[in-house]
């Protein structure tokens, strides 16, 4: 097998990869962790006092 | 402070200096009944406190360089014949305190600090992790020592010798092992998006330092690269366009994907494009390199490759971009009080413009025009003022108060006076090498009609010479913003005994509105 025949078929599993993770990233069922997740830098820290009591 | 005349510069030089040496050590104390800061239970805050103090010092000491380079190429007098004062040898100490120092810093204090918060748990291993701080800060040290003597390897952004690499070289793998295992232990499934953009730069960032930086030492301040000829110059702008793919912008876009939500009071736009835009984003960098090296003896095809992938470039970048501004939308009424904000959303739009800029300036024909002028040095403070200081700024604005238990900076007006300089700053040095460097660009290629060039040397140089007082003047302003911040910062944390923060347990979530 030519070299070059490798090249290609690395283009094409590159290619279908990138198709393959849009459908996977677009699927309803990441929907509900996705959304989560997009929440997470929102929580606030709980900060301690010097007696070990919270805060905030 | 004591009485008389005393000079008083080298008086607050050290309460300075005193200060910030109890900052950089601050830690709670465990008296009796007090819960212990240095337990599984509160977030090791120490080391992101530490980089972030760092960040700020070594941005002031990095730009107040670039500024006396910037000076030079006005009045050349200003090296005083003296050899370490020479451009040659400060404009890589420069972009070494700029890149490594600040932006490292930078980029330490906050995937530290993001990594336990979105992982809910505390950093791995305080005491390597301690090592990274003290590591890197001396890697900054010997390069401010070295690169005045001369001592240097001769690569682009690369210029630090053998000895010093290898000290990088364990710091770097330390901070993998931080990271990583930081992630390992993390109590929800999910990695969020900033730790796969900051796992990104720390692994690349590893493998192109080792492979760039392969040498023969020779003596224990000189060595010869492994690579020649054109393979050396092909690995060296592998490495180049790498570091500002993934140095300074993965590394970044994390930084982006945790302050700008935090600060919007909003979820990530669409979590969906930031996993697309993530992996396309590390896989087309890689191939960019070979814009910078248009028109030489690089293979024509290689050429037209890295020109090809640079221009793919533009739709990952601006996933990120528009990602980014679109957290912000609905918020925009914030922009009106908030100045964090305007750093943010100002940042995220020069880096929206540079990466446009770049994909535009390594098409081949453009680049004929563009490469070895001013413009070059144009485009990468665009991305490096614009983008990375911005969106540093912003984020440290964001992240001091909570590293000191307070709800805001000390002054919010300071702040906003802060982001005009930035941006006045910034827009001044950009719009001043445009215009010296298309100008040099045009210049260069002129010839008359029997085929002679039609300028001379000197003759570009004395069109583009107004332009170099206009970038100094840019550079002064951005400065003096960053003076502000200092005394902003000092003010903040001066009197604040940090107070140890609780890991977060995992919550349940059901929306993105929900919080």
């Amino acid at each position: 097998m030519d070299i070059n025949d490798l090249r290609g078929f690395l283009t094409a599993v590159l290619l279908f990869s990138f198709v393959g993770l849009v459908v996977w990233a677009w699927s309803s069922r990441r929907r509900a962790e996705f959304d989560a997740s997009a929440a997470l830098p929102l929580e606030e820290d709980q900060h301690m006092t010097t007696n070990g009591q919270e805060k905030n | 402070m004591r009485r008389g005349k005393r000079i008083r510069i080298p008086t607050y030089a050290y309460r300075f200096g005193r200060l910030l040496a109890s900052r950089l050590s601050a830690n709670v104390q465990n008296q009796t009944g007090v819960r212990p800061l240095d337990t599984a239970a509160s977030y090791n805050d120490k080391v992101v406190r530490q980089f972030t103090i760092m960040t700020v010092v070594w941005g002031i000491v990095g730009m107040l360089v670039g500024i006396i380079i910037a000076a030079q190429l006005m009045w050349p007098a200003l090296n005083f014949d003296l050899p370490f004062l020479t451009y040659g040898r400060l404009r890589p100490l420069h972009t070494n305190a700029v890149i490594f120092a600040f932006g490292g810093s930078a980029l330490f204090a906050t995937s530290y600090y993001v990594v336990q918060r979105t992982c809910h748990v505390r950093l791995a291993f305080s005491k390597l992790a301690a090592f990274t701080f003290w590591g890197w800060q001396a890697v900054i040290v010997l390069a401010a020592v070295t690169l005045p003597l001369g001592i240097t390897q001769s690569k682009e952004y690369a210029e630090l010798e053998w000895p010093i690499d290898l000290l990088i070289t364990v710091v770097w793998v330390a901070y993998a092992i931080v990271f990583f295992t930081t992630i390992g232990k993390r109590r929800i499934k999910h990695i969020y998006v900033a730790n796969w953009f900051y796992g990104a730069f720390i692994i690349t960032v590893a493998v192109l330092h080792i492979f760039n930086n392969l040498a023969i030492p020779v003596t224990l301040t000189k060595s010869y690269t492994i690579y020649t000829g054109v393979v050396d110059a092909m690995m060296q702008w592998w490495y180049g366009h790498n570091a500002v793919g993934f140095f300074l912008t993965a590394g970044f876009l994390g930084m982006m994907y945790y302050f700008v939500p935090k600060q919007a009071g909003r979820p990530v736009y669409s979590y969906r494009l930031s996993v697309v835009h993530f992996w396309s984003l590390i896989a087309i960098y890689m191939w960019a390199g070979p814009h910078h090296l248009h028109y030489t003896s690089l293979p024509d095809w290689a050429q037209t490759l890295g020109m090809v992938f640079s221009i793919i470039l533009l739709a990952p970048s601006w996933g990120g971009m528009i990602n980014g501004i679109m957290t912000v939308s609905g918020a925009w009424h914030k922009l009106r009080s908030d100045p964090i904000l305007k750093f943010m959303i100002v940042a995220l739009s020069f880096y929206g413009m540079s990466t446009f800029e770049g994909p535009m300036m390594s098409i081949k024909t453009v680049n004929a025009l563009s490469h070895y002028t001013e413009w070059t040095i144009g485009h990468v403070h665009a991305g490096a003022l614009g983008w990375v200081a911005m969106m540093t700024i912003g984020s440290i604005y964001c992240l001091l108060p909570r590293l000191y238990n307070r709800d805001g900076m000390y002054s919010t007006k300071l702040i906003d006076v802060h982001f005009w300089t930035s941006t006045i700053g910034v827009v001044l040095y950009a719009v001043a090498l445009w215009v010296a460097g298309i100008g040099e660009g045009l210049m260069s290629r002129a010839v008359n009609s029997d085929g002679t060039l039609t300028y001379a040397f000197i003759e570009i140089l004395a069109s583009k010479y107004p332009y170099y007082g206009m970038r100094l003047l840019g550079g002064v302003i951005f400065f003096v913003g960053m003076i502000i911040m200092a005394y902003n910062v000092w003010k903040t944390i001066s009197k604040e005994k940090p107070a140890p923060v609780a890991v977060m347990d995992p919550v349940e979530r059901s929306g993105p509105d929900a919080s």
